[in-house]
């Protein structure tokens, strides 16, 4: 081996490499540590608002008629609320849904993984809006709808078009804006 | 004292069913008879991302909901529908995010690409330092 001479001021490019990947690794450090105490929980929601209702044929409560995609083809703006007897948030929203009818709104349910008695049991307490309720007892037609959890409101268009997705309980202060979506479906 | 009353009522507490009392689907939890189908759908539950418990897959979560979908999988899959068809069923409802794997298209086709990309630099460094060590030992 023979002595590599002494070179006192080092390229600049000999030094980007040494210090480069440093570098790097420290704005990758800085980066990852910043995003720790991030929340990551992201609200999913149904990428079908725009594209046509799927087809749905649900049974409905002790004789009752159910739900099915004739529903949604009236040529009148509905919702569609998601919910079930289980859900605590829908408890909460059922007065607001009772508004809703009383303004002359068509409300159609579907009850996800839910039983009958138990279903006919919540609209006892809580009040029917209904005009239909669908029981989708092994929630196959809530993931149809790209719906990941109760509650959850659909504005559907007369056509069968989903033009609007509420997820959680409807609070009094969102009555105007799912209004100003059904006026926008009717349109 | 007041306060360690209170702390006592809330361990006594009866939580308020949030749960739903219907018996899961039936493929949820049951394997498909034909074996080579229960495979496939098995291997695409573990690349579904359950929606309700986030960061698990529908095959790793007890939630309700994600045993819901391991009945839409199983159900799909021995009507005859493949596991990618079964995806982009769901993906056009959930959108991209509900598969673990990412989409070879847009942003996330830099992750695809990152790894040949570093592997053609590490090749390109190698190279040169083999042919330096070359032309140093001929000298």
């Amino acid at each position: 081996m023979t002595e590599t001479p002494e070179t006192p001021a080092r390229s600049w490019l000999t030094r980007l490499a040494i210090y480069g990947p440093l570098l790097l690794f420290a704005v990758f450090v800085v980066f990852v540590g910043s995003q720790l105490g991030r929340e990551t929980r992201v609200t999913v929601t149904s990428k079908l608002i725009g594209q046509p209702m799927p087809a749905v044929n649900l049974p409905g409560l002790g004789g009752a008629p159910g739900l099915t995609s004739a529903d949604f083809k009236t040529g009148k703006p509905v919702l569609v609320n998601v919910f079930a007897s289980w859900c605590i948030p829908c408890r909460v929203e059922a007065p607001q849904l009772a508004r809703l009818t009383a303004m002359g709104v068509t409300v159609n349910g579907i009850a996800v993984r839910d039983a009958p008695d138990d279903v006919a049991a919540f609209l006892k307490t809580n009040g029917n809006p209904f005009t239909r309720v669908g029981l989708d007892k092994t929630g196959q037609t809530q993931i149809t709808l790209g719906s990941s959890g109760v509650p959850e409101t659909f504005v559907i268009d007369g056509r069968g078009i989903i033009r609007y997705q509420h997820i959680g309980e409807i609070r009094p202060e969102h009555i105007a804006l799912l209004m100003a979506k059904l006026t926008e479906a009717g349109r | 004292m007041r306060a360690l009353f209170l702390a006592l009522l809330l361990l006594f507490a009866a939580p308020l069913a949030a749960d739903p009392t219907m018996p899961p689907a039936a493929l949820a939890d049951t394997p498909l008879p034909d074996a080579a189908q229960e495979a496939k759908a098995q291997a695409l539950m573990h690349e579904l991302r359950c929606l309700v418990c986030q960061n698990q897959s529908i095959a790793d979560s007890h939630a309700d909901m994600a045993g819901d979908m391991r009945a839409l999988v199983r159900s799909k899959i021995a009507a005859g529908e493949s596991p990618d068809e079964v995806r982009a069923w769901l993906i056009k409802r959930y959108g991209d995010w509900v598969s673990f794997n990412p989409p070879t298209h847009g942003a996330a086709l830099g992750l695809w690409l990152a790894p040949l990309l570093f592997l053609g630099v590490g090749l390109l460094l190698a190279l040169r330092l083999f042919r330096r060590r070359g032309s140093e030992t001929k000298a």
